[in-house]
C-alpha cells in the first residue's frame, strides 16, 4: 500500500530508481514495527537498502543534465518559500499589499526574525495545490507584486533592517493586466532602487530564477543559489521556441544557456551555492531549511559589520564587473 | 519573367511600402520627413546613426567605446552559432553592437547620447550593450552632462544567458547614481522597446517619451497571446496605450524629438552659475 503510494508520488523518471528503493525501505520499516523479534535482521536489510539508494542518488546527481537540474528546481515536491519560512526563521509576521493597487500573492512579504537578526523578507511563492497555484499565479508576479516588495524594502531601509529575498519564479506574469499596470517599469524601478537601498540585501534562489521576473526582487550584496536551483535570462522552453523554433529542444537550450548553480558560480553571478540533501531539497526539506538558515545567519552577521557607504560601493562594483567583452 | 522583375525593381529605391497604411509612397518624401510616411504618419523603423542624424547637432557626435564587441561568453550555439550571427550582423549593419553611445549637442546643449539599433540582433541587450549604456551613464555622472537615450529592443540577449540579466542590474545601478546626483535623463522609446530594456534603464528616465505607434511592453504580444490564448485588444502596448495608462510623459513625433529634448533639458538641467 505504502509502496504504491510512493510510486504514485509526483516525480521524474531519472529519480525513479531511488523512489522505488524508498518504497522498499518504507515497507520494511512497517514490517519491523509488526515483528518485534526480527528487528535486528530488518535493521540490517534497511541499512543495506539505504546504502544502495544513496549510492544510486549520488550517481543520479552526478549525472544530472542541465535540463534535469531545471526539473529538480521545479519538482512538485520541492519545498517552497512558505515551507521554508517557519523552519528558517524563529518568527514571521506577514505584511500584505502594495498600498497602491492590491496584494499580489505571488510574493510573500513580512518581518522575520533569525536569532538576533530582524529582517524584512521578500519571497516568491508558486503554490502547491491547484487552488494555491491559482491564488499565487504560479509564482508569476504582477506589477503590484513588485511594488509590494518595493514598499516593504522601503520599510526595511527606514528602520535599518536587512532584506532577505527568496527567488522562485518562472518569470513575471505575461498578461494584459500586467502590461496595463506597467510590468516593465515596476521591475526597472525595483532593480534601480535595490541597487542603492541603504540596508544590506541577501538574495537566495531557492528554485526557479527566471528572467526579469527574478531580478525584480534580486539585486543585493550577497547572492546564493540552492544547489539544484537554476537562474536564467529565459526559460529553456522559451529559449528553445525562439532560437531552435522548437520548444521540444528545451534540453539543448538548458545546456546552452548555462543556467545551473555551478554555471552561475563560474560566471560570477552568484557567490555561493547552498548544498541540498542528496537527491534534492524535496528529499529532506528540514535539512535544506537548516542549510539556508546557517547561510543567512552567516551572511547577516558578515554584512552587519560593513559600513553602509562601503556596502553600497561594493554592491555597485559587484554588478559593475559582471559581463565580458572583446575589442576590435 | 522580365515583367515581374521590372515591376519588382521599380519600387526599390523610388517607392517604399508603408508599414502603416500599406501604400507605396515616394521614398524621397519619406526621407524628407525623417522616415515618416507622408500619408499616415507611420514612423518607419530607423537605425542608430539615423537617430544621431535626426536628434543631434550635425557634426557634434563623438562616438565612445566604438570597439567593444561581444566576447560570446557562453560559446552559445543554437541552430546557428552565436559568433556567426554576430559576424553577419557586423557586416550587415556596419555597427559593432546594438547600441551607439557618444557625446553630442542637442540644439547646442551638450549631452551623452545613447541610440539603439534594432538591425543588430534585434536590438537585444547583452554584455556589450549593458557595458556601453553603463559607461554612458557613468560619463554623464562624472561630467554632469544630461543623458538622452533612444531605445528599441527585443529584450535581453538570450545567447549571453544570465550575464544579459546582469546588464539590467548594472545599467540600473549606474542610473541610480545619476538620479542621486540630480542629472537629468530623458528616455525616448522607439518601436519596439520590450523585455529587459523596458524592464531596466529605458524605463528610468526622468522624462519618458515615445514615438507614435511604438510598441512598448515587458512581455512580447505573442508570448501574452500564447499564454492567455486570446487575441489581444486593438492598440494594446502601443505608445498611445501606455500614455493612457500613465506610463509615458508624452508622445512626440520624430521631427519634434530634438527640439522637445532641448526644451526639457532647459527645465531640468541645473542652471549654470556663469
Ligand atoms: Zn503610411
Amino acid at each position: 500500500m505504502r509502496r504504491k503510494a510512493r510510486r504514485g508520488q509526483p516525480g521524474y523518471e531519472f529519480e525513479a530508481g531511488a523512489v522505488e528503493l524508498d518504497g522498499q525501505i518504507e515497507e520494511l520499516r512497517e514490517e519491523t514495527d509488526q515483528e518485534e523479534q526480527e528487528k535486528e535482521h530488518f535493521a540490517a536489510r534497511i541499512e543495506a537498502l539505504e546504502e544502495q539508494r544513496d549510492r544510486l542518488l549520488a550517481e543520479i546527481v552526478e549525472n544530472l543534465t542541465p535540463y534535469q537540474h531545471v526539473k529538480l528546481a521545479r519538482h512538485p515536491l520541492r519545498p517552497q518559500s512558505a515551507d521554508y519560512i517557519p523552519q528558517v526563521f524563529d518568527d514571521f509576521i506577514e505584511l500584505h499589499g502594495d498600498r497602491r493597487f492590491g496584494d499580489d500573492k505571488a510574493i510573500i512579504t513580512g518581518l522575520a526574525r533569525l536569532e538576533g537578526h530582524r529582517v524584512v523578507l521578500i519571497a516568491q511563492q508558486k503554490g502547491r495545490d491547484t487552488h494555491e497555484k491559482l491564488e499565487r499565479n504560479f509564482g508569476m508576479p504582477n506589477p503590484e507584486g513588485y511594488r509590494k516588495a518595493l514598499a516593504k524594502m522601503a520599510l526595511a531601509e527606514k528602520f535599518a533592517l536587512p532584506v532577505v529575498s527568496f527567488i522562485d519564479t518562472p518569470g513575471a506574469a505575461p498578461a494584459v493586466e500586467a502590461e496595463e499596470r506597467g510590468q516593465g517599469m515596476a521591475i526597472a524601478e525595483n532593480i534601480c532602487r535595490m541597487s542603492g537601498l541603504r540596508t544590506p540585501i541577501v538574495i537566495l534562489v531557492t528554485g526557479e530564477g527566471c528572467s526579469g521576473g527574478a531580478l525584480g526582487i534580486g539585486v543585493g550584496d550577497r547572492f546564493a543559489m540552492l544547489e539544484n536551483a537554476y537562474y536564467s535570462v529565459i526559460s529553456p522552453e522559451g529559449c528553445a521556441a525562439i532560437l531552435w523554433r522548437d520548444s521540444e529542444k528545451a534540453d539543448q537550450a538548458a545546456a546552452s544557456l548555462k543556467l545551473t548553480a555551478g554555471d552561475m558560480l563560474e560566471l560570477g553571478v552568484v557567490d555561493e551555492i547552498i548544498e541540498e540533501p542528496l537527491g534534492g531539497a524535496h528529499r529532506d526539506p528540514k535539512q535544506t531549511a537548516a542549510n539556508i538558515r546557517a547561510y543567512l545567519k552567516a551572511k547577516l552577521e558578515e554584512l552587519r559589520a560593513i559600513p553602509i557607504e562601503q556596502l553600497l560601493e561594493e554592491r555597485y562594483q559587484r554588478y559593475r564587473t559582471l559581463g565580458t567583452h572583446a575589442r576590435t | 519573367m522580365r515583367f515581374f522583375r521590372k515591376k519588382k525593381a521599380m519600387p526599390d529605391g523610388v517607392f517604399v511600402k508603408c508599414g502603416g497604411c500599406g501604400e507605396m509612397v515616394y521614398q524621397k518624401k519619406v526621407e524628407e520627413r525623417l522616415q515618416v510616411c507622408p500619408e499616415c504618419n507611420y514612423h518607419f523603423p530607423i537605425g542608430a546613426w539615423d537617430r544621431v542624424r535626426y536628434h543631434t547637432d550635425e557634426g557634434t557626435f563623438e562616438e565612445m567605446d566604438k570597439g567593444l564587441r561581444s566576447a560570446d561568453p557562453l560559446e552559445f550555439v543554437a541552430e546557428k552559432a552565436y559568433v556567426d550571427q554576430i559576424a553577419s550582423d557586423l557586416e550587415k549593419t556596419g555597427l559593432n553592437e546594438a547600441v551607439l553611445c557618444g557625446t553630442c549637442g542637442v540644439e547646442g546643449r551638450e549631452v551623452v547620447f545613447i541610440a539603439m539599433d534594432f538591425a543588430f540582433r534585434g536590438g537585444s541587450m547583452g554584455c556589450v550593450v549593458g557595458e556601453k549604456v553603463t559607461r554612458a551613464a557613468e560619463l554623464s555622472c562624472r561630467q554632469g552632462l544630461p543623458l538622452v537615450s533612444v531605445s528599441c529592443s527585443g529584450g535581453a540577449r538570450m545567447q549571453e544567458g544570465a550575464l544579459s540579466l546582469m546588464q539590467m542590474a548594472k545599467s540600473c545601478a549606474a542610473l541610480h547614481r545619476l538620479h542621486e546626483k540630480g542629472i537629468p535623463y530623458v528616455s525616448i522609446m522607439a518601436h519596439p522597446t520590450t523585455g529587459g530594456v523596458t524592464a531596466s534603464w529605458s524605463s528610468l528616465g526622468d522624462v519618458i517619451m515615445a514615438e507614435p505607434g511604438a510598441l512598448i511592453g515587458f512581455a512580447g504580444p505573442r508570448v501574452i497571446e500564447q499564454t492567455i490564448k486570446q487575441k489581444l485588444p486593438e492598440g494594446f502596448q502601443t505608445a498611445e496605450f501606455l500614455l493612457e495608462h500613465g506610463f509615458l510623459d508624452m508622445i512626440v513625433e520624430r521631427k519634434d524629438i530634438k527640439s522637445t529634448v532641448a526644451k526639457l533639458l532647459d527645465y531640468l538641467a541645473p542652471l549654470s552659475s556663469g
